[in-house]
């Protein structure tokens, strides 16, 4: 009896918590506009999205800065993340204060200080402060991706390529790199999945002009919302899912390894 | 698309940073022969100090000044008057304030306290769905916990905006419910434009914020803990009260950081579920900046929360040093 009451508890809340999503994705199969009344499957709204011209341009604007967010965003935070595992324990806390700043602060303070930043140094806001603010909130993320797969390394090991002779840079290369690049891998992915997702901070630091999907959604939907919105938000949403998993699979892998022992 | 106008002292600061770096960097190759590795973290410093301690710092400094830039308290008063500005024109032009009714604008200081109570009521409403659920899933004989958990963590995943407006789509006048409604011959109802359809978006934006580290807190649990309890002749309630319950705080306290911290802070969601009458803190300050185009006042805003959340973080991290919950995501 308590079993059947727990499990029918947790499913109560399960659906409070997938009904609106599964209802979106539906509709967004409908052929009619009414959102209560289903007249039948059809992939119109989908057709739709893609003709467009602000949805596909802000489709575009989303997965370039996405992927050049991440992509600047994993070299900064790797270098970092090398650097501030060689560090002494005082700059290496202080390094990691500073890391967590950007991660406690609400987005919503995050977006307006870069805004204001943007105001008073007179730069316009569009593309390139929207790739700014984005590279500024992944950097964290890859950062603690990479650390503790440095931590996992064993120390001696960059030591004794140097003794073998290697310079550096090379050591780095062949030692340091190859070690480090799960970690590299998962905080780019991460990065690239924030920045598909963002709103808030790209609402404050770009201008009307240049629109991601977020910033679309949310004018159209302050606007009451169309069929193809529904569609465009069931596709960002199977896509992101997509992606997280992934992500998470990797985590579970490494975490896998790591407890049978596995090296390399 | 690409049109930057940066101020020469703008240009002049990059590339001033730049050169400390190059002379960093030339200075250690000479002495031993590579880079020093710590040397590597300097691009980030450089970056983090221009792109959030520089612009925390602007938050700060238009919180004090005027539109010229000269110091004042002026935007700390218009939160606690919103007509403060208004009055001192009036007053300026030669008439008296408080002859024209010119009363205290209390919109700014209600919008805050509303939204504290708003995430206060959020965070409770979240606590006592979600601990049960969090339970439930740690109890070692439901062997589907660990997967359901993952069910718990795919909506966090989804976009904030897309969670809100799936159930815009089953509250309007004529959504979803509603049509139930009438398909069912009852009347149709009321569901959004109130302060409970705004309320119903943030606990279901937020809950899984709170089910994920108190089912953490459980799950790490020594079981052998209660079973000792229950040995001992502790009734199972008696056995939560004072033993599960207890050990689960930690992870009931970073629940509740993560509640209420965005809850607070929230903004859309009123908006959109909530009618002209349910402006919530976060929306107020995007309106001061974005519709008002009053930086100063907006930034004392911020300033203003800001401070309320640095102070509840530490008011919690008092009572959870160790921070054992864990704000994993």
């Amino acid at each position: 009896m308590t079993k059947f009451i727990k499990r029918g508890y947790l499913v109560l809340v399960l659906l409070f918590l997938y009904v609106p999503i599964v209802v979106l994705i539906l509709q967004s199969f409908n052929a009619g506009v009414s959102r209560a009344k289903w007249e039948g499957f059809s992939l119109k709204w989908y057709a739709d999205l893609f003709q467009s011209p602000a949805i596909t341009n802000a489709l575009y604007i989303t997965v370039t800065i996405a992927l050049l967010a991440s992509f600047f965003a994993t070299i900064i935070g790797t270098a970092a993340a090398i650097g501030i595992h060689a560090m002494r324990r005082r700059p290496q806390a202080a390094m990691m204060t500073l890391t967590n700043i950007p991660m406690t602060m609400p987005d919503i303070v995050t977006g307006i200080s870069l805004m204001l930043l943007f105001i008073f140094t007179r730069v316009q806001r569009g593309y390139v402060t929207m790739l700014l603010a984005h590279i500024t909130f992944n950097i964290p993320y890859v950062i603690l991706s990479v650390l503790p797969k440095l931590k996992q390394m064993n120390r001696h090991s960059y030591e004794a390529a140097l003794d073998l002779g290697a310079t550096p840079g090379y050591a780095l290369r062949k030692v340091i790199l190859p070690f480090v690049m799960p970690g590299v891998i998962t905080g780019a992915l991460l990065s690239f999945t924030l920045s598909l997702d963002d709103f808030t901070i790209s609402y404050f630091t770009t201008s009307p002009l240049v629109q991601n999907l977020s910033t679309l959604i949310y004018s159209e939907a302050r606007k009451g919302i169309k069929p193809t919105m529904n569609a465009l938000s069931a596709l960002m949403f199977v896509a992101l899912l997509i992606l997280l998993l992934a992500i998470n699979r990797r985590a579970t892998k490494a975490q896998e390894t790591k407890t049978n022992g596995g090296t390399k | 698309m690409i049109s930057m106008r940066f101020p020469p002292w703008a240009i002049g600061a990059m590339i001033l940073g730049l050169a400390g770096f190059a002379v960093m960097v030339a200075a250690n190759v000479r002495q031993n022969r590579g880079v020093k590795r710590s040397l590597f973290a300097y691009p980030y410093s450089l970056w983090m100090v221009v792109f959030t301690i520089i612009p925390l710092l602007l938050i700060a400094y238009y919180a004090f000044t005027d539109r010229s830039g000269q110091f004042t308290l002026e935007n700390f008063r218009t939160f606690w008057d919103s007509n403060h500005e208004m009055n001192k024109q009036l007053a300026e032009l030669g008439f008296d304030p408080a002859a024209l009714g010119g009363a205290r604008g209390t919109v700014n200081v209600d919008t805050l306290v509303y939204s504290l109570w708003m995430a206060f009521l959020c965070t409770v409403i979240c606590l006592f769905l979600g601990y049960p659920a969090a339970l439930f899933m740690a109890d070692r004989q439901f062997r589907l916990g660990a997967t359901l958990v993952i069910l718990f963590i795919i909506p966090m995943w989804m976009n904030f905006l897309l969670r809100t407006i799936a159930w815009m789509s089953l509250l309007e006048d004529n959504g979803l419910i509603n049509s139930i409604l009438t398909a069912l011959g009852l009347p149709r109802m009321q569901l959004m434009y109130n302060s409970q359809a705004v309320l119903l978006g943030m606990v279901y934006n937020y809950l899984p914020f709170m089910v994920f580290p108190v089912y953490n807190a459980l799950s790490k649990q020594d079981y052998r803990l209660s079973e000792a309890a229950m040995d001992l002749g502790a009734s199972p309630i008696l056995t939560f009260w004072r033993v599960t319950m207890p050990l689960s705080l930690p992870g009931v306290i970073s629940g509740i950081t993560m509640v209420f911290m965005p809850s607070v802070t929230t903004f859309f969601i009123p908006r959109v579920l909530g009618g002209g009458n349910t402006e919530m803190f976060g929306d107020l300050i995007e309106r001061t900046f974005l519709s008002a185009d009053n930086w100063n006042v907006g930034s004392a805003l911020s300033l203003i929360m800001m401070v309320l959340i640095l102070m509840s973080l530490t008011l919690l991290r008092k009572v959870d040093p160790e921070g054992e919950g864990g704000s994993t995501i």
